[in-house]
């Protein structure tokens, strides 16, 4: 090489290594994006949200008065009809006694939830000697209570309470009469209207049923459409047609599904609306797509040297793919489905075509119980106008957050356990 | 060269295993196997030579019909293997290949342990009875790969953990334990290094004394080795077969000639 060359290529070596260290540099700011829009969804999420995990309760004290509560009794039946309301306000107007009037009474009772009476009622059936003695007692406090306390203490701007209820919490509050604790309720209740009694126990099970569903219709279809395409199917017109459909079919808006599924599996086939069953079903249909792609790229990479020694000692068609290609193919197939999967759990507008957006309360136990699912009571949620509904939207989106992390992790663990190097 | 040629040599053979009688190969439109005529006799090794594309790998996968899962591919002629077409309506492609056996490339084992390699081709063609005569196969089949003694005690590790040459050796073991007749090799050595190539060819001499032993092999001195026989394909055309010995010392035409001596290949 003559001098001049070797100059030539020592200068184009800078040019390019300047290049090299900008792409490595774009790179890693395109990676920095991301992480950093990650992080802001998380932590904002996560602020908001971890506050719906926590109840404000209010010690109060309560006689359990045998004759005001109206029970002869101490069943389980009888203490659910007693009149704890009674009970409460009493309670209430003794730790008040200068409350007279009719509204301020009224604002009084307002401290504690509606609710609270299940848990006097659990209370005393735990212990049945309280009956006609007088204890002190932690009661779920109202939602615009919980909302002041875990918000408002400083700048009361903007709270539901009126003067006099501030007057009377930061009372309790000098008494060491009010806590905060782990909120149960949100993980064993479903919907409700007030905002301290409603949970998520019915959209989780929800969801969970509604996936279930969704996979076992759409799993065994979509590998036994895509072993059929890529293994046994003629390379044909038709099957050509059949591939450009199904890559169609992925790109379809999901609310389009939504509409068949009122049309095909309500009003023709009359299943029960709201229920896990139809949604599963919707869902399947939005999936199917998803997984046929994957199973179909993860069967085409596997090597075709396992087909051929297969093949070679005499093993038959589907010898070969049942005892060699799916399950080699597998691990790719799983991860097709995960993600399938993954966009299911969170499809709100297909599910409300078919009347998932209903206002339901019972938690379903069966996959044609009315029901509501993770996302849509997200959305339920976010639409509410109590400032209470706030951190439970927040609240809802970090389960379901923990319930797609959950789903991921279990696919990561099966794809290790399955993945097997050739 | 005509379309219309002869092949030199002998081609026909006293006690024929597999006869082809002018067999024709198209992919598609191509034509790549012109009117090969060759018997192949019983328990002889058998050498495919010839330069890269010239048609002995296609051949040699006619013979048990591995070409089936190509669907452009389309073959005339006759194959015979004991007399009957394998070609002919009543023949299963399952059974053929569980007569004529394989061994590929690149060593191809399944990605599961060195045992389930092995007894794979007896389970599923139902050769055991029971868990022991299955045992039985595995370590026979092994034991003539020469694979036994460096396995025995880790059949139940991963096939693919061996190496190169292990792997080619568990194939020939995952081949015989069929009990095939035939054994079909496809250049079984050239992914191997010369000491595991060296302990192949040792396997392919022992075994010839059971079985019939077809080789496609691209290095010259692994045929004069190996085989009996040798033939020589060009372009498609089968242009020369005859003992090893004559094909490698007087060879009977010009291409022959050419390629035996390094001139092109």
């Amino acid at each position: 090489m003559t001098n001049s060359n070797l100059d030539l290529v020592r200068q184009s070596l800078k040019k390019r290594h300047r290049r090299e260290r900008r792409f490595k540099r774009l790179g890693m700011l395109a990676i920095l994006f991301a992480v950093s829009a990650l992080v802001i969804l998380l932590s904002d999420v996560f602020l908001k949200g971890y506050k719906a995990f926590i109840q404000t309760e209010v010690r109060i004290e309560v006689s359990f008065d045998q004759q005001l509560l109206g029970v002869d009794e101490l069943s389980a039946e009888a203490l659910r009809g007693a009149n704890w309301n009674g009970v409460i306000k009493s309670s209430l107007r003794e730790m008040y006694p200068d409350v007279t009037r009719r509204a301020d009474k009224r604002k009084l009772y307002a401290l504690v939830s509606e609710s609270s009476q299940w848990q006097l009622a659990e209370q005393l059936e735990a212990n049945p000697q309280w009956l006609n003695e007088t204890h002190s007692v932690w009661l779920r406090a109202s939602s615009d209570v919980d909302m002041w306390y875990k918000y408002f203490q400083e700048e009361s701007v903007g709270t539901r309470l009126n003067e006099k209820q501030i007057a009377w919490t930061e009372g309790l509050i000098e008494q060491d009469s009010m806590r905060s604790v782990f909120n149960r309720i949100f993980f064993q209740n479903g919907a409700s209207r007030n905002p301290e009694e409603a949970g998520i126990r019915g959209a989780l099970i929800g969801s969970l049923l509604t996936l279930l569903v969704t996979f076992s219709v759409s799993f065994p279809i979509a590998v036994a459409t895509a072993v059929y395409l890529e293994e046994f199917a003629p390379k044909n017109r038709f099957t050509q047609f059949v591939e450009v459909n199904i890559n169609n079919l992925a790109a379809v808006p999901s609310i389009t599904f939504g509409l068949l599924g009122l049309a095909v599996f309500l009003q023709w086939f009359g299943m029960p609306r709201s229920a896990p069953l139809v949604g599963g079903l919707v869902l399947s249909l939005m999936t199917l797509p998803t997984i046929i792609i994957a199973a179909r790229a993860a069967i085409k990479s596997v090597p075709p040297s396992i087909r051929d020694a297969a093949l070679g000692l005499g093993a038959s068609k589907t010898q070969v793919v049942f005892h060699h290609v799916v399950p080699l193919a597998m691990p790719g197939i799983l991860t097709g489905t995960i993600i399938g999967l993954a966009q299911a759990l969170g499809e709100t507008a297909p599910l409300m075509m078919i009347g998932m957006v209903a206002f339901i309360v019972d938690v379903p136990s069966t996959i044609t119980d009315p029901s509501a699912v993770l996302p849509v009571q997200i959305f339920l949620w976010s639409d509410a106008p109590e400032r209470g509904y706030m951190e439970k939207t927040s609240g809802a989106i970090l389960v379901l957050l923990m319930f797609l992390m959950v789903m991921n992790a279990f696919a990561v663990w099966l794809r290790k356990r399955l993945e097997k190097r050739w | 060269m005509s379309d219309n040629y002869v092949t030199v040599g002998a081609p026909t053979s006293a006690d024929p295993k597999i006869t082809a009688d002018g067999v024709s190969v198209f992919y598609g439109d191509k034509q790549a196997i012109f009117d090969v005529s060759l018997d192949i006799g019983k328990n002889e090794v058998i050498a495919f030579i010839g330069p890269s594309g010239c048609g002995k790998s296609t051949f040699l996968r006619t013979i048990n019909r591995m070409n089936d899962t190509i669907d452009t591919c389309r073959v005339s002629g006759k194959m015979l293997l004991e007399g009957q077409d394998i070609y002919g309506a009543k023949v299963d492609p399952v059974e053929l290949r569980a007569r004529v056996g394989m061994v590929f490339q690149k060593p191809n084992p399944f990605p599961k342990s060195i045992y389930e390699n092995v007894a794979y081709g007896p389970k599923i063609h139902g050769l055991a009875r029971n868990r022991i005569e299955l045992d039985e196969m595995v370590e026979s089949s092994l034991q003539k790969a020469g694979l036994w003694n460096e396995v025995k005690d880790r059949l139940h590790t991963p096939g693919i953990g061996l190496s190169g040459g292990q792997q080619q050796r568990l194939c020939i073991a995952r081949t015989i334990a069929v009990n095939p007749e035939v054994i079909l090799m496809d250049e079984p050595c050239s992914a191997l290094d010369p000491i595991a190539t060296a302990r192949i060819e040792e396997l392919i001499a022992e075994l010839s004394s059971n079985y019939t032993i077809v080789v496609v092999t691209h290095s010259m001195q692994q045929a004069a080795r190996i085989s009996n026989r040798t033939a020589y394909f060009h372009l498609g055309k089968l242009i020369e077969v005859d003992d090893t010995n004559t094909v490698f010392t007087s060879p009977g035409h010009k291409l022959t000639e050419d390629y035996i001596t390094g001139r092109f290949g």
